[in-house]
C-alpha cells in the first residue's frame, strides 16, 4: 500500500449531507473490473440521464480539474460496505476526505487503500467548502504526521486520528502482513476457544 | 462491574490489545456472498489460504437471477462469472456453501439465522453492510469492505477500535398493524441517518422483547441506516426456541451436553443491571404508527397518516434545500397526504423483509384481493420459498397477480438487473431509499410488508389498519 504522509491538492466541495456510497458509485457498476469503474465516480450526480456532464456539479467544472481532496457534509459515504466507493475515489486522484462525520464502513475502508478520512467540526467544513466555492482551484494541505489541515486562507486545523491508523498510513503498512505477525496469539486464542465454545 | 452485552462479547474475542487502543478481534463466523469473490482473488494473488474454512459460509445472493434458477438464468456474462466463482472457491478452500441450485441458497442475512450459523455471543462479519441483521440473536455482527474480507479470510481476525455503546429502549405495546419495520423507521426518523455513527446499538424494552426473532432481524438489519456499527437484542427464550434444532446450532440432548453448555453461555450474555451505555434513547412503542418514507434517506420517514412535509418549515436553509431537493427527486408536493400518493410498483423482499413471517403477513392482506400495479414477492431463501409454497402463500400472491420469484437480493439493490425505470414510484420493503438505489430516477418508498401489500392492492399508500378492518 502507498504510504500517506502529506498531500497538497485542489479541494472539491460536496455540499450535501448523507451522500451515500450508491451516489459515489452506483451499484450497476460494481460487477465491472476496477479499471472500468473509474468513470463511474459520482456517475448519476455528475451526468444527466442522457450522459451529458452537468455543469453545476463541481467535479465537472474547469476550476476543480485535478482536485485531490473532497470536503463534504455530515455522514459522508454512508450506506453500503462497497469498498469500490474508496477505490473509485483513489483511482480518480482523491486520497483525502474532510467531513464532520463519515459512514463507519467507508471510514475503515479508507485506511485499507492508503486514503485519509479527516473529521473536522461542521462549521470548519462549511467554511472550507465556502472558500473552495469562492475560489475554485484553491488548495488544501494535509500533514498527517503533524495532524493538520491548512485551508486556502492559511488557517490551520488540527485533527484527531488513531495512532494505529496513523502509523499504518505513514508507513504504508499492509494490515494482513501485520496480523500474520500475531500468529502465535491467534493460535493461542483458538486453542482457548476450542475448550470453551465446544459446539462451534 | 456491570457490563453491557456488547462489552461482554467484545472482551471474549480480544486476541491482542495494543497500547494504542487498537484490538485484534477474533471473528467466529464469516458469511460470504457472491461479491466475496474479490476477497478470494486477493487471497489467491498473495498465495494465502482461507484460515478457517470450518468458520466460513458462502451463498450467492446479489447477482443471482430471480427470474429463473441456476447459472444459465444470469444473462450478464460478468455477473455469471462472479456467481460461478463461488463453486470454484469452494473447491479450492473447502468452506460450507449453499450454492445456486441448492435449496438452502438465499440472501446471506436470511440464510445465516435460518441455518443456525448465527448464534448469541458470537462475532460475525460479512462483506455487506446489512450484516448488522445477525445481532437479532445476540451476536456482534457488522459489515466490512473487501480488504477486510480478505483479512478475515487470511487471519480470522480484524483490527478494531472499540465502538461506543448505545441503548435504544422501546417500551409499551405496539399497536395493531405496527411491525418491526415501523419501529426501526421510527427510530431512524428520531435519531437520524447518522445518529448512531461509531456506536453499537442494543435494542431493549418491552416492545423489543415482544418481537419474534424475524421481527428482531428486521430491526437489527437497519441499524446501519441509523449509522450504527451493529445492532443487537439480548438473547432470551424466544432466541433459544428459534435456534433449537437448526442445522448449525448446538445439538440437543441426544448429542450430549452441547446444547446445555451453549445455553449456560448464552444466559450470561444480556447486559447486567446498571450497565452504563454511552448514549440512551427511548421511544414509546404505543405511539408508533405504520411508517412510509417520503424522501431519499431512511431518516425521511413519517406515519402513513401524515402529509408530505413542507421545506418552508425546515429549521435552517441547508435543511430546507435538502428537503426541496429530495421532494423534487421524489416528485412530491408538500402538503399532499401520503395516502393520496399513487405507486407504480411494489417489491416485497430483501434481507430486511423476505422471511416467512413477512410473507405470511403480506399474504394475509393480499388474500382475496387483486393487485392494481406490478408487484413482486421475492422470498429470502429457497427454504423460505418452499415453506411459503407448503402453506399455499405462493397461490395467494399469484392469484392476486403478484410475481412469485426465485430468492436473492433482487430489487433492493438491483445488481442482478432487477431495477425500476426512471420516474417509477416503488413501494418497497427493502432498506434504502437512496437516489437511484432501485434504478436511475426511480423513487423508492420504504415500508413494511403489510403496508407494501396494501399499496399493491390499492395502488397508493394505504393505512393497512383500515384495510384489515374493512
Amino acid at each position: 500500500m502507498d504510504p500517506f504522509t502529506t498531500l497538497a491538492a485542489i479541494g472539491l466541495p460536496i455540499d450535501l449531507p448523507n451522500v451515500d456510497t450508491d451516489q459515489i458509485i452506483p451499484a450497476r457498476f460494481l460487477g465491472r473490473p476496477r479499471e472500468e469503474q473509474a468513470p463511474a465516480l459520482f456517475h448519476d450526480m455528475r451526468r444527466t440521464p442522457d450522459g451529458a456532464l452537468r455543469p453545476d456539479f463541481p467535479l465537472n467544472q474547469e476550476g476543480f480539474r485535478g482536485a485531490g481532496i473532497i470536503v463534504a457534509e455530515r455522514n459522508f459515504a454512508c450506506g453500503s460496505s462497497r469498498e469500490n466507493a474508496v477505490t473509485v475515489m483513489v483511482d480518480n486522484g482523491f486520497r483525502a476526505f474532510i467531513a464532520p462525520s463519515f459512514g463507519d464502513i467507508f471510514f475503515g475502508n479508507c485506511f485499507q487503500n492508503g486514503a485519509l478520512p479527516v473529521v473536522l467540526p461542521a462549521e470548519r467544513c462549511a467554511a472550507l467548502r465556502s472558500a473552495l466555492h469562492a475560489k475554485p482551484g484553491a488548495r488544501i494541505a494535509i500533514d498527517l504526521a503533524a495532524q493538520t489541515v491548512t485551508g486556502p486562507d492559511g488557517a490551520v486545523d488540527r485533527f484527531e486520528i488513531d495512532p494505529f491508523r496513523k502509523d499504518c498510513l505513514l508507513r504504508g503498512v499492509d494490515a494482513v502482513t501485520l496480523t500474520l505477525g500475531y500468529e502465535a496469539d491467534i493460535a493461542a486464542f483458538e486453542a482457548r476457544q476450542r475448550e470453551e465454545l465446544t459446539w462451534l | 462491574m456491570a457490563l453491557t452485552m456488547f462489552e461482554k462479547i467484545w472482551r471474549r474475542h480480544v486476541v491482542v490489545d495494543r497500547p494504542d487502543g487498537y484490538t485484534l478481534l477474533y471473528i467466529d463466523r464469516h458469511l460470504m456472498h457472491d461479491g466475496s469473490a474479490a476477497g478470494f482473488a486477493r487471497l489467491r494473488a498473495r498465495n494465502l489460504k482461507l484460515r478457517r474454512p470450518d468458520r466460513s459460509f458462502g451463498t450467492p445472493d446479489h447477482y443471482v437471477s430471480t427470474g429463473g434458477r441456476g447459472l444459465a438464468a444470469i444473462t450478464d456474462g460478468h455477473h455469471r462469472g462472479i456467481v460461478a466463482a463461488m463453486a470454484r472457491n469452494h473447491a479450492d478452500h473447502g468452506f460450507t456453501v449453499f450454492d445456486i441450485g441448492d435449496e438452502r441458497q438465499g440472501i446471506a442475512h436470511v440464510v445465516g439465522p435460518e441455518q443456525g450459523i448465527t448464534q448469541p455471543g458470537l462475532t460475525m462479519v460479512c462483506g455487506d453492510s446489512h450484516t448488522s441483521t445477525h445481532g437479532a440473536l445476540g451476536a456482534l455482527a457488522f459489515g466490512v469492505g473487501s480488504s477486510e474480507v480478505t483479512h478475515v479470510m487470511a487471519t480470522q481476525c480484524l483490527w478494531q477500535r472499540k465502538p461506543k455503546a448505545m441503548r435504544i429502549t422501546v417500551d409499551g405495546a405496539l399497536g395493531f398493524g405496527v411491525t418491526a419495520k415501523d419501529v426501526i423507521l421510527a427510530i431512524i426518523a428520531r435519531i437520524g441517518a447518522g445518529g448512531a455513527i461509531g456506536h453499537v446499538i442494543e435494542y431493549a424494552g418491552s416492545a423489543i422483547r415482544g418481537l419474534s426473532i424475524e421481527g428482531r432481524l428486521t430491526l437489527c438489519n437497519m441499524s446501519i441506516e441509523a449509522g450504527g456499527r451493529a445492532g443487537m437484542v439480548a438473547p432470551d427464550d424466544t432466541t433459544f426456541a428459534y435456534l433449537n434444532g437448526r442445522p448449525f446450532a448446538p445439538k440437543g440432548a441426544e448429542w450430549g451436553a452441547e446444547w446445555d453448555r451453549a445455553m449456560a453461555f448464552w444466559r450470561g450474555l444480556p447486559s447486567d443491571d446498571g450497565a452504563i451505555f454511552d448514549r440512551d434513547v427511548t421511544l414509546d412503542g404505543a405511539a408508533i404508527a405504520p411508517m412510509v418514507t417520503w424522501g431519499t434517506s431512511p431518516e425521511d420517514a413519517l406515519p402513513v397518516t401524515a402529509r408530505i412535509p413542507d421545506p418552508d418549515t425546515a429549521p435552517d436553509a441547508a435543511k430546507r434545500e435538502g428537503m426541496a431537493r429530495a421532494l423534487a427527486y421524489m416528485g412530491l408536493t408538500p402538503g399532499t397526504k401520503l395516502e393520496e400518493v399513487a405507486v407504480d410498483r411494489v417489491f416485497i423482499g430483501s434481507c430486511t423483509n423476505s422471511r416467512i413471517e413477512d410473507l405470511r403477513a403480506a399474504a394475509a392482506v393480499v388474500r382475496g384481493r387483486k393487485v392494481v400495479v406490478p408487484s413482486w414477492a421475492v422470498a429470502g431463501s429457497g427454504l423460505v420459498k418452499r415453506q411459503a409454497e407448503a402453506e399455499g402463500l405462493d397461490r395467494v400472491f399469484l392469484d392476486a397477480g403478484f410475481e412469485w420469484r426465485e430468492p436473492g437480493c433482487s430489487m433492493c439493490v438491483g445488481m442482478n438487473g432487477d431495477l425500476g425505470t426512471a420516474g417509477q414510484r416503488i413501494a418497497s420493503t427493502s432498506n434504502r431509499n437512496f437516489v437511484g438505489r432501485q434504478g436511475r430516477g426511480v423513487r423508492t418508498h420504504l415500508l413494511s410488508p403489510t403496508m407494501a401489500a396494501a399499496a399493491a392492492v390499492t395502488g397508493r399508500f394505504t393505512d393497512v389498519r383500515k384495510l384489515a378492518t374493512a
